[in-house]
């Protein structure tokens, strides 16, 4: 019976047409090299940032009549572009700016998305973990214009200045929160990762030498999955450092080297947007001098970046 | 030893299931130290996996706990130190007296009965930490030590598992560079570490290779004499080489239990002779 | 053997108690921060949506001015930064994923994606600005090569200039690393079993890609376009460096007519200091949380249907 079943089986199956083996291997080949091609995109994307950043900021250091060197660029603590007869550029008090967002907004958001990730993997049942892993979601989801506009409407106007009047309309305290709400569900969701990457076999290790629920997360888990958490701080860093719309509305336009978080500071990314959307000269001093700023920009978050991926990788590698 | 009385949150819940005992009504512990089971029986939600356990082991003796798989073998084992509590819908009843201890009350202080009972897991897991740090794990969360009684504890601890030797000169390298029965050698000596009275294994040579299990089976012989072992296997021929006592389980029930060597050679029950003779299981 | 101190269990409890209070009061902080966002963005905005706001152009008066031009720039610039982004993400992720041999090349390729996606968002507003715009000033802007009458819908013109496709294209660039990521995570879903029993049936390799990887994927790569899409709707800042914050009275007609986008809308009212203008910022938040909302359900209604037959 199955014998004759499969006969027929055999006969049908030489039915059908034969499909020509020689465009197969075209075919294959095109698709394999299409796709390889629209892969390169990704990689010429990044020269082709690498390229425009290094001729523009060129243009800035370069150019006829410029008194700005690498080294006064890098090493000069006062930025003044647009004020006064000669204006200076020295990139040092929007670094600085840069720097006291993103420190406010990591004292903020690295311990509470921490703990809030030790709380889903930890302790949260299944249901609840369902319900705050959708919250975060949502709070991800929210353009950061809206962060801003919070920052400026309900942080400075409710939270801060009410705590003392040293605070002003712009400072980088409001910014700087506003930064770690937003960075806060980065943080969560890939240290959450980290912590539920690490094995179950290991807590119950932990538990059966008498350990508490601090001990185990404290000693075994956290330890445990600690690049992981490392590579999430350092993204959500580099997130923080590269926002726009939230500091060029809250942190106020003035920039200056402080570490007063109820000052107005302006950071790299706000300067940018400032010459963008005034009317300075495109071929002026002014105009230019954004693109070395963004170059600044992106040698930092480029190194943080990598070192991120790089810790990443080896935590991965831990693993498997 | 009195357990400190504390609040902990337990499957068990007493009124329902009788799981407090009441002391006059329980026969007396024969032994200062042994366990002794008495109607005990365990559920995962309303999965019942064991029913009516009532089962004695000895002090300083190896019992060995054999059975087919899903039988509740690994299940009595995981409550001997209450492992089961991580396990959501996981409850017993009956009681179950170990070392003095009532395991199944309410009151009972976990940390503390982890503590006097140590445990040896099926896939040996080593912490992503040194040897050292791995081996003084356990000591460090119960007590504090000066810097060189914590290094003889490790020594020793180390010594008794047969691993001193062979790592003395990395201790303070990764202990995932080990080998597969190195490891599980370092999760012995791990447990020893914090004094334990019992410990138990659960299938501790599943993982490993057939010279690696040899050197543990080794170990558990020479253990005995100062721990009381519970061992789970799925292997009749460790059972035999390393147990006193066997105690054969089957669909949830206690079938046979007694002398490894009448088990093995002179059983009691049909289907203890079946399983043991390789025609089932 | 018991040397050392005994430490209390008491204190080991303490330090227990105080773990789980602070994981409750980080968590609960997180969900308050949302609440207070959403609550207040309300109160400010209700009040001024109604359809007026929804049909009208900008004013110089708050009470009058509406958001129709950002709104229908808005889904412009996304419907193109989606229909660029998503099908080249794809690509690229089947190429690492079921194509590219397992060298230091690949590993090279996928630290450079992971570095593009740390590449702050204005960054690659000065590189759309460079390629898009001005083709890199290799022609004149002001003497750009034309297709078609500058009326019609299919006009184009080289260099793009401060358009619609420009600004599309751009937004790709932002989005399109975390749609590669996205969509590998999805490929490494499909079991290797999968892919194994097509080939042992003598399937080519873009075969098994095309009848069995993909299809088995493309659930899991909707979330990942999903998630790409809501991050396109809400970026400002490589917009702003393309088109600059305007105040538009038409709607985008063709792929070069300028535009704006709300994100861009409500940056330019609520850095205004006058009340009035913060309540209509508001009003523009809550219209675009809504189309974030409602371009999520549609996304997750989608992968809802196409999960079915597979299980």
């Amino acid at each position: 019976m199955t014998a004759i079943a499969a006969r027929a089986a055999a006969e049908l199956a030489q039915r059908g047409r034969v499909r020509g083996v020689a465009f197969r291997r075209f075919y294959e080949r095109l698709l394999h090299f299409g796709l390889l091609g629209l892969t390169l995109l990704s990689v010429l994307t990044t020269v082709a940032i690498i390229v425009v950043l290094v001729k523009e900021s060129g243009g800035f250091f370069f150019m006829e009549g410029s008194e700005v060197t690498f080294v006064s660029f890098f090493t000069g603590t006062v930025w003044s572009p647009l004020l006064g007869a000669k204006p200076q550029y020295g990139v040092l008090p929007l670094v600085g700016g840069t720097v006291l967002v993103t420190s406010i907004a990591g004292l903020f958001a690295l311990p509470i998305g921490l703990l809030t990730a030790v709380f889903l993997s930890e302790y949260a049942s299944p249901r609840t973990r369902m319900l705050l892993k959708a919250i975060l979601e949502v709070l991800a989801g929210i353009p950061t214009v809206v962060y801003g506009f919070f920052a400026l409407t309900f942080i400075t106007p409710y939270l801060l200045q009410p705590l003392s009047d040293r605070f002003g309309t712009y400072n980088a305290m409001g910014a700087g929160i506003a930064v770690g709400i937003m960075i806060l569900p980065i943080v969560c969701s890939l240290s959450e990762d980290a912590l539920r990457g690490v094995p179950q076999s290991l807590r119950d290790g932990a538990y059966a030498l008498g350990s508490t629920k601090f001990d185990v997360t404290a000693r075994v888990v956290v330890p445990a999955g600690l690049s992981g958490i490392v590579a999430a701080f350092l993204l959500a860093l580099t997130r923080a450092i590269g926002e726009t719309m939230i500091v060029a509305l809250a942190a106020g336009g003035l920039a200056q080297l402080t570490a007063n978080p109820a000052e107005q500071v302006q950071t790299m990314t706000a300067y940018m947007v400032q010459i963008f959307l005034g009317d300075a000269p495109a071929n002026g001093i002014e105009y230019r001098s954004s693109y070395a700023v963004a170059m600044t920009l992106f040698a930092i978050t480029f190194v943080m970046t990598w070192t991120g991926a790089l810790v990443l990788k080896r935590y991965r590698e831990e693993y498997e | 030893m009195m357990p400190t009385v504390i609040q902990i949150p337990s499957p068990v819940d007493p009124s329902a299931e009788g799981a407090t005992p009441d002391r006059a009504s329980e026969p007396a512990v024969s032994m200062a130290k042994a366990i002794q089971l008495r109607g005990f029986s365990a559920w995962y939600s309303a999965h019942q996996v064991l029913s009516a356990v009532d089962l004695d082991i000895a002090a300083n003796r190896v019992c060995a706990l054999i059975g087919p798989s899903g039988c509740g073998k690994s299940t009595l084992l995981r409550w001997m130190n209450r492992m089961n509590d991580t396990i959501l819908g996981a409850r017993a009843s009956g009681s179950l007296h170990l070392h003095g201890l009532q395991v199944l009350s309410p009151d009972l202080d976990v940390v503390d009965l982890r503590r006097r009972v140590g445990m040896v897991f099926q896939k040996p897991n080593p912490f992503p930490k040194s040897i050292f740090d791995n081996v003084a794990f356990g000591p460090r969360l119960h007590r504090q030590y000066g810097r060189t009684d914590l290094e003889e504890l490790v020594e020793q601890s180390l010594r008794s598992s047969a691993l001193w030797t062979e790592v003395k000169d990395r201790l303070h390298r990764s202990a995932l560079g080990l080998s597969g029965g190195q490891q599980q050698r370092l999760c012995i000596a791990r447990a020893i570490a914090v004094d334990p009275e019992v410990l138990l294994m659960d299938e501790p040579c599943s993982a490993l290779d057939p010279r690696s299990t040899a050197s543990i089976e080794e170990l558990i012989r020479e253990l005995r004499e100062t721990y009381t072992i519970v061992i789970v296997t799925h292997n009749m021929q460790q059972a035999s080489r390393v147990s006193d006592t066997t105690a054969f389980f089957d669909e949830g029930r206690l079938i046979e239990t007694g002398e490894t060597d009448e088990v093995f050679t002179a059983p009691r029950e049909r289907r203890t002779e079946d399983y043991v003779s390789g025609r089932f299981g | 053997m018991s040397a050392g101190r005994a430490i209390p269990i008491a204190r080991r409890l303490r330090h227990d108690r105080m773990l789980l209070i602070a994981c409750l009061s980080a968590t609960t902080l997180a969900v308050a921060v949302l609440s207070a966002l959403l609550i207040s963005v309300f109160i400010q905005g209700l009040s001024s949506l109604d359809w007026h706001f929804l049909s009208s152009y900008a004013s110089r008066k708050a009470a009058n001015a509406g958001i129709l031009a950002p709104l229908m720039g808005t889904l412009w610039v996304c419907a193109i930064c989606g229909l660029i982004a998503v099908p080249l993400g794809v690509a690229t992720a089947l190429y690492l994923e079921e194509y590219a041999p397992r060298t230091r090349l690949r590993s090279l390729v996928q630290l450079n994606i992971a570095n593009l996606s740390g590449v702050p968002s204005i960054v690659y507003g000065i590189l759309g600005l460079a390629a898009f715009a001005r083709c890199f000033g290799a022609i004149s802007t002001d003497d750009p090569w034309t297709l078609g009458s500058p009326d019609s819908l299919f006009f184009l013109q080289l260099p793009f200039g401060r358009g619609v496709l420009a600004g599309g294209l751009t937004l790709a660039l932002v989005v399109l690393p975390i749609m590669i990521i996205a969509a590998q995570e999805a490929l490494r879903t499909v079991p290797k079993s999968l892919r194994h029993a097509a080939l042992a049936l003598g399937s080519t390799r873009w075969q098994v890609v095309w009848k069995v990887t993909l299809p088995a994927a493309l659930p899991t790569m909707m979330t990942g376009a999903i998630l790409s899409m809501s991050r396109a709707i809400g970026e400002a800042a490589p917009l702003l460096v393309i088109g600059g914050v305007l105040l538009l009275f038409s709607v985008p007609e063709n792929l070069m007519s300028d535009f704006t986008v709300l994100p861009l809308q409500i940056y330019n009212w609520a850095g205004r200091p006058q009340d009035d203008f913060h309540k209509i910022a508001a009003g523009a938040i809550i219209v675009q949380l809504v189309l974030l909302l409602l371009f999520n359900s549609v996304a997750l209604f989608i992968r809802h249907k196409l999960q079915r037959p597979l299980q």
